[in-house]
């Protein structure tokens, strides 16, 4: 699925300007084959755990292998500049999504333990329209908006409707806006 | 050390409990999914970082090794729970489930 996304992704801006065609072997050794190899390399030594030279070669070559090949589908070359920025504003978003998570799941706990639980909540289908425009941006909200206990996504187009399912009222009247603000914060659109 | 892993316990187990109380009760098929996918997922990072803080009880690279090994099992229920709700709910739209709603 994420590949397909990817490749979306790469379709949906053709207008992005550099994407001029690099050759090939200057492509592949870009900035992106790096990052992308010190990132597997990472996960490689925290997942085997043993710090031999045998385990750690292994590593090195595989992880060449899989970076070689498939470094563009991690961080297409093109939108590499605007990276760091965005990792930097995505991690300052997760607390707040974790937290948001929390108040949210505390309230759906509250309707679970209801004794009048029938009465208390409402489940109805709302929709919005997001001014979102790229995939990653609308994966992101789509996703968050699943995790808040309250609200499930039930359809999202890449023209940016939100069909989602509430439980009651109250989670699904400010939650899903605020969040689009702020992911839109992150990804600078 | 033990007190704050017990504390963290119990809230994991108390969601889940929640959870599983929430999918009992519920009305529908779309309103059940939500203690079911959610719930759980906060249940299961609470329980979670509660064996984490435990593993680093006697603290050394192995034991550190099995703490972010544990975090990554959060990270990555966080990023493929959401998706797979999301395909059950779509599954049930497409089959033409209407939504229970107060009249």
């Amino acid at each position: 699925m994420a590949v397909t996304e990817q490749e979306n992704y790469h379709q949906g801006q053709p207008h992005s300007s550099d994407m001029k065609l690099a050759s090939p072997r200057q492509k592949r050794f870009s900035a992106s084959f790096f990052i992308t190899f010190f990132i597997m390399f990472g996960l490689w030594l925290v997942l085997s755990g043993r710090p031999d030279l045998f385990h750690i070669s292994l590593g090195i070559i595989s992880c060449f292998i899989v970076s070689f090949f498939s470094a563009d589908l991690l961080l297409p070359s093109p939108q590499l500049k605007k990276m760091p920025g965005l990792w930097f504003r995505f991690i300052r978003y997760i607390p707040w999504l974790l937290y948001q998570v929390f108040i949210a799941n505390i309230h759906v706990m509250y309707l679970v333990f209801h004794p009048r639980m029938m009465d208390v909540i409402d489940p109805r289908i709302m929709k919005f329209k997001s001014r979102l425009t790229s995939d990653m941006s609308l994966v992101t909200l789509a996703n968050s908006i699943t995790l808040t206990p309250g609200t499930i996504t039930v359809y999202i187009s890449i023209y940016g409707d939100v069909t989602f399912h509430v439980i009651d009222i109250e989670s699904g009247k400010t939650l899903p806006w605020i969040m689009e603000a702020r992911i839109a914060e992150v990804f600078d659109e | 050390m033990n007190i704050i892993v017990t504390i963290f316990l119990i809230c994991g187990l108390i969601f889940f409990f929640g959870g599983a109380v929430g999918i009992i009760r519920f009305p529908d098929f779309y309103s059940r999914l939500h203690p079911a996918g959610k719930l759980d997922t906060m249940g299961l990072l609470m329980t979670m970082l509660a064996m984490a803080l435990y593993s680093l009880h006697d603290f050394c690279v192995a034991s550190v090794l099995t703490s972010l090994k544990i975090i990554l099992i959060v990270v990555f229920v966080f990023i493929t729970s959401p998706t797979a709700t999301h395909a059950i709910v779509d599954a049930g739209v497409r089959a033409g489930l209407e939504p229970w709603t107060k009249e």
